[in-house]
């Protein structure tokens, strides 16, 4: 089985989205949920959230940042080429159902995956505040397309370029300083943001939902690779998760586990198998 | 006159000290004179002990008559009237506990080599023969088979023989189960596997990798959607279990499944050519004593671990894994420590596993399955150093399909209830191999598929 690339296309220099013919997927994908690719037979099975979905086409969207060698290769192919494997819907869907105002915010590439939330609470009649932070104003994606589906929408950058700057967890603070009471918060985006999101949301006893993403094989919950403790139990985000009641995380232990292949991607990348000129041509 | 020397013709293997470092295949095989040679121990008694061993009934001493006259293709075709992966179940089946442990041979001196031969027959004719496939008569039926292991493949050829239209959902990217992601290469060559799944493409049977029942599509579409007569569950036990000791979290433990999947099915073994990584320290702790443990310990000491650790609770005699295996680990320098039991695994600052406690212990009484309960013996706690844990004690169910799947009981362990035929409490749904059982073994597995099959096939057809 292959998987037709219909679309590719660079949202900044680093970002990028591709659009997958995958009907099977596409029938079922809500959003909160994942798939796993494997781009050729030497390929890794690597997780990356719906962003997007078309059940008419029978197309699945993905956003994908170049952060090492298997986002790289993928980076190199195309609308027309195909790739080996595309698995999924997995996980649950984010349970969205009779949410009234909430706060949608996403960090970085976790933009991309909270837009499918946001939609969809939007098309839910929900009140929908989407934050987003970005290092600068270059690297800012969805805008957009964001601003269609919120009631506010807020972009923050680190550097201040789009001249707003700080970042989402100071955003949050204003809107909740400003007197909006949010019934629930969701938070994607890197470890280290979602971490000070809750740690912000935990004062007001706000509920917050966060996505989490850790190190995964299968994505069907037969290895534990991507275990993180929840409460003090231990739960595989492929099958119980991936969104978690973000008050409960033991945010140090999932950072940690974060770091264990680090010194392997490094030398994927420098080392690894070399897919230039062997692109999977469709026709 | 059969030849009446009390041993096995023994079968040439790597040298202990070059396989510790490789992946190819250990034994070797027997020669064609090996072969003829060992099939003369076999006395073709009128009672047939043996095949009663078996769970998939292959017609033992008729095959074996075959081998004697050197007629290796026709031992073959008499294996594959019952078996569907002789070529597997000749490496991998625990014979010493099936139809090796009934032979007559075996009471004075050793059993005839049945495996040995079993594989022999299917080596041959795989480097031989051309499969021709008769593509059996379609009788307008179809049957949705889930998962892609021992138990799923043997129901799918079965059905596929007699006529149905038969479609294999796979979760995974490559068909073959554990056969695939569990089983190492040095143990079990994979090109072997996608032979005999080549083999039952040719019969028509379609496989759909990529697909995940309970996520992709539920058992419920399978039947009320898609129209399919009878649907087969045997989707395994692929849910590792893990300890509840403190340190679990850490970098550096893994379960058999991650450890495993990540060089079989990944081919992490040779990274960076593949882009998997597996990480390996140089002292290794295997939790567990069953065939998983055995293959987690011999693949970590091939990736280049000095000290590897087998940590079981028990003792020798109560090892569960397959005599041969136990041997084999034993040469490569697998370090067993009996009798121990982790407490707990310690840690670093950046979170890193540094070490292992354990607690020695004692056999007492015997539980309820008939083995002596460890006990375990006060003060006697030790912390040994380490800096990768594999976690390898047992595994259950998959919840996903019981968790989408209107109607279908499952026990207080996740498996599926089946009567002995694979029948569900669910209309038109049958299970059976680990789903069923827990982990247990490829060949009782691959026997539930064939009843199953049996029974699919009586339901649909009267």
């Amino acid at each position: 089985m292959a998987y037709k690339v219909l679309k590719k296309e660079m949202l900044n220099p680093t970002v990028f989205l591709m659009e997958v013919e995958a009907p099977l997927v596409a029938r079922k994908a809500e959003p909160g949920q994942f798939i796993i690719l494997r781009i050729d037979e030497y390929g890794e099975r690597v997780p990356f959230t719906v962003a997007d979905f078309d059940r008419e086409k029978g197309t699945v969207t993905i956003i994908v940042q170049i952060v090492g060698k298997t986002t790289r290769d993928l980076s190199q192919v195309e609308a027309g080429d195909t790739i080996a494997d595309f698995a999924g819907p997995l996980g649950h869907p984010t349970p969205l159902e009779g949410l009234k105002k909430v706060a949608v915010i996403g960090g970085g590439l976790g933009t991309a995956i909270a837009y499918p939330q946001a939609k969809k609470l939007h098309e839910l009649g929900a009140d929908v505040t989407v934050i987003t932070g970005f290092r600068n104003k270059d690297l800012v994606i969805l805008e957009d397309e964001l601003k269609a589906i919120s009631n506010k929408l807020i972009v923050a950058t680190d550097d201040g370029s789009n001249g707003n700057q700080g970042f989402v967890t100071d955003m949050l603070q204003k809107e909740i300083d400003a007197g909006e009471k949010f019934d629930t918060v969701i938070a994607i985006g890197p470890l280290v943001m979602m971490k000070f999101v809750c740690k912000l949301t935990e004062k007001y006893d706000i509920p917050t939902l966060v996505s989490m993403n850790p190190v995964m094989i299968d994505g069907t919950g037969m290895c534990g690779g991507c275990r993180i403790i929840v409460g003090g139990e231990t739960k595989f985000a492929c099958v119980d998760g991936p969104d978690f009641d973000g008050h409960k995380i033991d945010w140090d232990s999932a950072m940690k586990r974060g770091k264990m292949f680090a010194d392997y991607e490094k030398r994927a990348c420098e080392e690894g198998h070399c897919r230039i000129g062997r692109t999977n041509r469709a026709d | 006159m059969p030849n009446m020397r009390m041993d096995k013709n023994p079968m040439p293997e790597q040298a202990p000290d070059v396989r510790n470092k490789n992946f190819l295949e250990v034994t070797l095989g027997y020669t064609a004179e090996a072969a003829i040679d060992e099939a003369q121990r076999c006395l073709n008694c009128k009672n047939k002990p043996c095949m009663q061993g078996c769970p998939v009934s292959v017609k033992i001493p008729e095959f074996i008559t075959h081998m004697k006259d050197g007629d290796f293709e026709g031992a073959y075709q008499k294996i594959k009237e019952t078996n569907a992966l002789p070529a597997v179940c000749g490496r991998v089946c625990p014979q010493e506990k099936q139809c090796e442990s009934k032979c007559v041979r075996g009471i004075k001196g050793e059993p005839v080599a049945i495996g040995r031969l079993e594989r022999f027959a299917a080596d041959y004719h795989m480097a031989n023969v051309e499969d021709t496939v008769e593509i059996p008569e379609p009788n307008g039926k179809k049957v949705a088979v889930v998962g892609s292991g021992p138990s799923g493949l043997t129901a799918a050829g079965d059905l596929a023989k007699m006529g149905y239209k038969v479609t294999v959902y796979e979760a995974f990217h490559t068909a073959g189960g554990v056969l695939m992601y569990g089983i190492p290469e040095f143990r079990l060559p994979k090109d072997i596997v996608q032979k005999e799944i080549a083999n039952l493409r040719a019969l028509g049977v379609d496989i759909e990798t990529d697909v995940i029942i309970g996520r992709t599509l539920t058992v419920d579409e399978l039947l009320n959607d898609m129209g399919y007569d009878a649907v087969y569950i045997g989707s395994g036990a692929g849910l590792p279990n893990f300890m509840g000791i403190e340190g679990e979290s850490l970098n550096g433990v893994y379960s058999a499944n991650e450890f495993l999947t990540r060089i079989n099915l990944m081919k992490g073994y040779k990274f960076p050519e593949y882009d998997t990584p597996v990480y390996v320290g140089n002292n290794v702790a295997v939790l567990g004593g069953g065939n998983v443990a055995m293959d987690a310990a011999r693949c970590a000491k091939r990736m280049g671990a000095e000290n590897v650790y087998i940590i079981y609770r028990r003792g020798k005699e109560e090892l569960p894994a397959r005599a041969e295996e136990i041997e084999h680990a034993e040469q490569e320098g697998i370090v067993f420590k009996l009798l121990q039991n982790p407490t707990r695994i310690l840690g670093n600052e950046d979170g890193w596993v540094t070490g292992m406690e354990v607690i020695h212990m004692e056999l007492g009484e015997p539980d309820e399955s008939g083995r002596r309960r460890p006990v375990p013996i006060e003060g006697s706690e030790e912390i040994i150093e380490m800096d990768t844990v594999v976690v390898s004690i047992g595994q259950s169910p998959n919840p996903l399909i019981r968790q989408t799947t209107e109607g279908l009981e499952t026990n207080r362990k996740g498996c599926i209830v089946a009567d002995e035929d694979g029948k569900t409490t669910k209309a038109k749904v049958y299970a059976g191999g680990d789903v069923v059982t827990g982990a247990a073994t490829v060949i009782l597995a691959m026997g539930a598929g064939k009843k199953a099959a049996e029974a699919i096939d009586k339901e649909i057809n009267g």
